[in-house]
């Protein structure tokens, strides 16, 4: 999963299959020039290497999400859809800025939602509730 | 304690780099970063260590390297907080990934958590397990995961199913371990452990058939009851999405179902009723409705499913192919295209429309509906889609043609029914679009041309009017020159007019003019400007008329830079000049390229050129391959042998053609010998081709078997030196450069003497090379006629290597008048031990008759 911005700039980054750190800035290079350039016309998915792009654009932001060649394209649109809503939920209202500052919380709300990279939690209310428990701990 | 709200320095720090200007400040932030917590983790900083590492994530995410932060991660993992433990298992999944050896130092730490009394801490054990487990770890800690899934908490079990995944995908063989606590996963209620344990079955299954087996059985009912439950619930605000509830877990269990369905007909008849049913009802207004619907089609697709509901999910794809979103196109091509091979007749019918998506904007619709075309043409329907498909390439975006024209020309090749249509469909495709065919299509196209001779009239005409409109297709220009060389006199008399052309003038000039241009044109690649000489050279012979023009264009190109060229240029002048005899048969029409052969070729073997390849020039492909004597057409480069003189078959033409041969074969085989091969075989090579030939007549003055006794008198004519460099074929001795007399350390010696020819041989050493000797022969002429076709050639000890260098020209004036020189390398391999001795054999035509001369030489000044 990769969150960049229209400049390129990488504001989450999760990988779940392993990739050396110069492959992972190659690859997320490549797809960033991929997808910034499409028409919002076009589909949301580009073929990348062996794999399939899904993209999103939110604001300055792109969701992208490499799967596999067969997986559900519109699952998986459906699915960065969710993930940007319970984001949104969860900081009220975000905005690239509140993912700079807790890249980390980030982290953790996208660790509820998939883990092993499969989806883990398909409620928008029970992340958010999980998600507060957690808050409460610290 | 919360390890941002106490200090506010990682704030700080990603607003320090966010103010950076330029990438040197920014790198100078973090390396002053960098350097701080260095400084902090060497003194083993209790209080900030998180707070540390939290920089440090977002520093490695910024691309620069934390590797120096590894073991802060294994420290805070250890510690006993949860918040400590939050962030360091972050870290870990972000710092980390499962190949690195710090990684072993970790299980540990994790095996403690997972069996932890606190539910928040096994739950970030699990997730870390889930996301960075490797092998070894998998072995050690699938137990407690197994465990885990037995567990009565919802949050633990949904990461323990999908730590399960992760863990069969590094090591299958624990598959079995998980199958019965997978089964038992889908009795639940919540959707999130639900979702998580039909997400494991599925990978259950692809990981282990007996797990297929086992799950096929136990499950399928489950599967079904569980996809009902969710399409029929009422409202549920909590998985709620745009009205569905739950799309998500309706297509993990979709995709479970294709799974255990697969070549299954039993399961796959207990689906068919719900599968109808959610086909049917799920709305598809939505792209989530549509995301379930697609899944559905594919599962229908992929089971055992009954003929009406596989109608009914092409049904679903015909109106995803005429929505108006990109994206539902998208999936209903993708779909398509598997469903071509379940049922073609039903993809059939949408073909208009997806032919409509070729021709879309997206280049993702576009490549995924050319591959649909592709699979989707037969015999029927070739005709109109290539048609719509080449009257598109005119419009196309350039980064398509490629694409575009590969498929287009496999089309046309591999359901042609008749030439004529190939071969107008191919004409078309490489004006178009020339530039994007490659280079085997095009030989395939020239291939198919040489085995009509009824269209051969046609094609040059066509490809004659072509070529004034598309010069820049290059594709198409080496194509139409090649056709004009070979047919282009059907050009100029309109040979075999087909009905449906129109009528059409081409002088003999315009034909010529045409080749010339691509000969001249800036953008022309070396192929075309060779193919185009070639061309001129076969046309010289045809069109006599305009054979002085060809003539001046051929001569312009000597003095190319390409040596390809130059070589083709000089050889070709030659041939035009002094070989008028032979030349029309040397540029006959080549024999007809022989298909299966080319075709066999193209199947994919690379078998290097089987034509016997006497000469071994490597770089001119076109002087080098029309030596071959005619027994092997060579199929292998069939395009390439221009110049044909396959047809030269040495029994059948005059000797005159044979000495030609041995000519080329005269510049020909002295490289060989520098390749590598004995010079005596080489020399015998010569003296077996020589015999052919020339055996019968041998009544000239010269008696072979004498050794002459040659007057050892030094001769008293100044002997050229210098070797000719660059007239190989052409006769100007003139050239030659005034001896150097301070270089012969050797006398002049007369090698060879009789009553028409005579033979100076004159050396020169290099002091720091004794072994060798750089001969110059020099021939002169004494009888009172011109002696031409003037072949030497010599033969050596074998403890001595000869190295011959073509000679300046075959032809001996008459009287002394001019001479021809050429240079031999000699190596003596036992200087000092034994003396240089050669055997010589002149062969020429003297008044219209062939002669042969031989002698030996033994003669040679003492220390060579």
């Amino acid at each position: 999963i990769l969150l960049q911005n229209r400049q390129g700039k990488t504001r989450l980054a999760k990988y779940y299959v392993p990739l050396e750190d110069s492959e992972k800035h190659k690859v997320e290079y490549e797809v960033h020039r991929l997808v910034v350039n499409r028409d919002p016309k076009f589909t949301n998915f580009v073929e990348f290497r062996t794999h399939k792009v899904i993209y999103r654009r939110y604001a300055g932001l792109f969701f992208s999400m490499c799967v596999d060649i067969t997986d559900n394209e519109l699952a998986y649109l459906e699915c960065i859809h969710l993930f940007v809503e319970i984001l949104d939920h969860f900081f009220s209202n975000v905005c690239e800025l509140d993912l700079v500052f807790n890249f980390h919380k980030v982290y953790l709300i996208l660790d509820e939602f998939i883990l092993a990279g499969e989806l883990q939690e398909t409620s928008k209310r029970a992340i958010t509730e999980r998600m507060a428990e957690l808050e409460k701990l610290e | 304690m919360n390890p941002f709200s106490s200090g506010t320095r990682l704030r700080d720090m990603i607003r320090a780099i966010r103010a950076c200007k330029t990438a040197a400040e920014e790198r100078a932030v973090v390396r002053k970063e960098c350097a701080a917590i260095r400084a902090a983790i060497s003194e083993n900083d209790q209080d900030y260590r998180h707070r540390n590492l939290a920089k440090l994530m977002f520093i490695h995410m910024l691309g620069y390297p934390t590797h120096f932060g590894q073991m802060e991660c294994l420290k805070l993992i250890a510690s006993a907080g949860f918040p400590e433990k939050r962030i360091g298992y972050l870290g870990l999944m972000l710092l980390l990934d499962e190949r690195q050896e710090v990684l072993m130092l970790v299980t540990n730490s994790l095996k403690q958590d997972l069996n932890h009394s606190n539910q928040y801490i096994v739950g970030l054990a699990l997730c870390a397990l889930g996301n960075i487990c490797s092998a070894e770890m998998a072995r050690d800690l699938a137990p407690e995961v197994e465990r885990l899934l037995h567990g009565r908490d919802p949050n633990i079990k949904k990461k323990a199913a999908l730590c399960s995944i992760r863990i069969i995908r590094k090591v299958p063989d624990l598959a079995e371990n998980f199958m019965g606590p997978a089964a038992s996963l889908l009795k639940e209620k919540h959707h999130g452990v639900l979702i998580a344990g039909v997400q494991l079955c599925t990978d259950l299954c692809k990981a282990n058939t007996d797990a297929l087996e086992y799950l096929r059985k136990n499950c399928t009912e489950g599967l079904v009851r569980i996809l009902k439950d969710v399409s029929n619930s009422p409202y549920a605000p909590e998985y709620d999405i745009a009205g569905i509830t739950d799309p998500f877990l309706h297509i993990r269990v979709l995709r479970l179902m294709r799974m255990l369905g697969q070549e299954d007909a039993d399961s796959s008849e207990y689906m068919n009723d719900i599968l109808a049913q959610v086909a049917t009802k799920t709305e598809s207004n939505k792209n989530v409705g549509n995301a379930i619907l697609y899944e559905c089609v594919e599962t229908i697709m992929g089971i055992e499913a009954t003929s009406g509901l596989r109608v009914l999910a092409i049904n679903i794809l015909g109106r995803f192919l005429s929505n108006r979103d990109n994206n539902i196109r998208y999936v209903a091509l993708n779909m398509l295209m598997k469903a071509i091979t379940v049922d073609a007749q039903a993809v059939q019918r949408h073909r208009t429309t997806i032919l409509e998506c070729v021709k879309d904007s997206d280049a993702s619709i576009r490549k995924r509906a050319l591959e649909l075309v592709f699979l989707l043409v037969n015999d029927g329907n070739v005709k109109p889609l290539a048609k719509e498909l080449i009257d598109y390439l005119e419009v196309s975006d350039q980064e398509f043609k490629g694409d575009l024209t590969a498929k287009i020309c496999s089309i046309v090749e591999k359901f042609s029914q008749e030439k004529l249509w190939y071969i107008d469909q191919m004409f078309k495709v490489l004006s178009l679009a020339g530039n994007y065919v490659k280079d085997d299509v095009w030989h395939a196209l020239i291939v198919v041309i040489s085995n009509a001779p009824d269209l051969q009239g046609y094609s040059v005409r066509s490809l004659y009017r072509a070529l004034q409109t598309s010069y820049e297709q290059e594709s198409l220009v080496r194509v139409a020159v090649w056709c004009i060389g070979e047919y282009g006199e059907m050009l100029v008399n309109n040979v075999g007019v087909l009905e449906v052309e129109e009528p059409m003038t081409v002088t003999e000039s315009d034909a010529v003019d045409a080749v010339e241009v691509a000969l001249k044109r800036h953008s022309s690649d070396m192929t075309t400007r060779a193919m185009s000489l070639i061309a001129l050279l076969k046309l010289s012979s045809r069109f006599t008329p305009t054979s002085e023009r060809i003539k001046e264009i051929v001569t312009q190109h000597k003095g190319s830079v390409a040596l390809e060229l130059q070589q083709r240029s000089i050889e070709f002048n030659s041939i035009i000049q002094r070989h008028q005899n032979i030349k029309s048969s040397l540029v006959e029409r080549m024999p007809v390229l022989d298909e299966a052969a080319y075709l066999g070729k193209r199947a994919g073997s690379s078998q290097p050129t089987l034509s016997a390849e006497k000469s071994s020039k490597p770089t001119t492909s076109a002087a080098s391959l029309k030596l071959p004597n005619g027994v092997a057409k060579p199929p292998a480069a069939p395009l390439v042998d221009l110049l044909d003189l396959s047809s030269d078959d040495a029994p059948v033409l005059p000797s005159a053609p044979n000495d030609f041969l041995n000519d080329l074969l005269g510049i020909g085989l002295p490289n060989s010998s520098s390749s590598g091969a004995a010079p005596s075989t080489t020399t015998d090579l010569l003296m077996d081709l020589l015999s052919i030939g020339t055996s019968p007549a041998q009544n000239g003055p010269s008696d072979s078997n004498v050794v002459p006794s040659s007057a050892k008198a030094a001769e008293s004519k100044p002997a050229p030196v210098t070797a000719p460099v660059m007239d190989l074929l052409d006769g100007l001795p003139s050239n030659a450069s005034p001896p150097r007399d301070e270089n012969l350390v050797y006398p002049t010696i007369t090698a060879f003497e009789s009553s028409t020819l005579k033979i100076a041989f004159s050396f020169e050493k290099q002091p720091e090379k004794p072994q060798v000797t750089l001969i110059s022969a020099t021939f002169t002429n004494l009888s009172s006629s011109t002696l031409t076709n003037f072949i030497f050639q010599a033969a050596v000890p074998k403890f001595v290597q000869l190295h011959l260098d073509p000679a300046s020209s075959s032809t001996l004036p008459a009287n002394g008048n001019g001479t021809i020189t050429q240079s031999l390398r000699v190596t003596n391999t036992q200087h000092g031990q034994k003396p240089l001795a050669m055997r010589v054999r002149m062969a020429y035509k003297f008044n219209d008759e062939d002669k042969l001369e031989q002698g030996q030489i033994s003669n040679f000044p003492p220390g060579l």
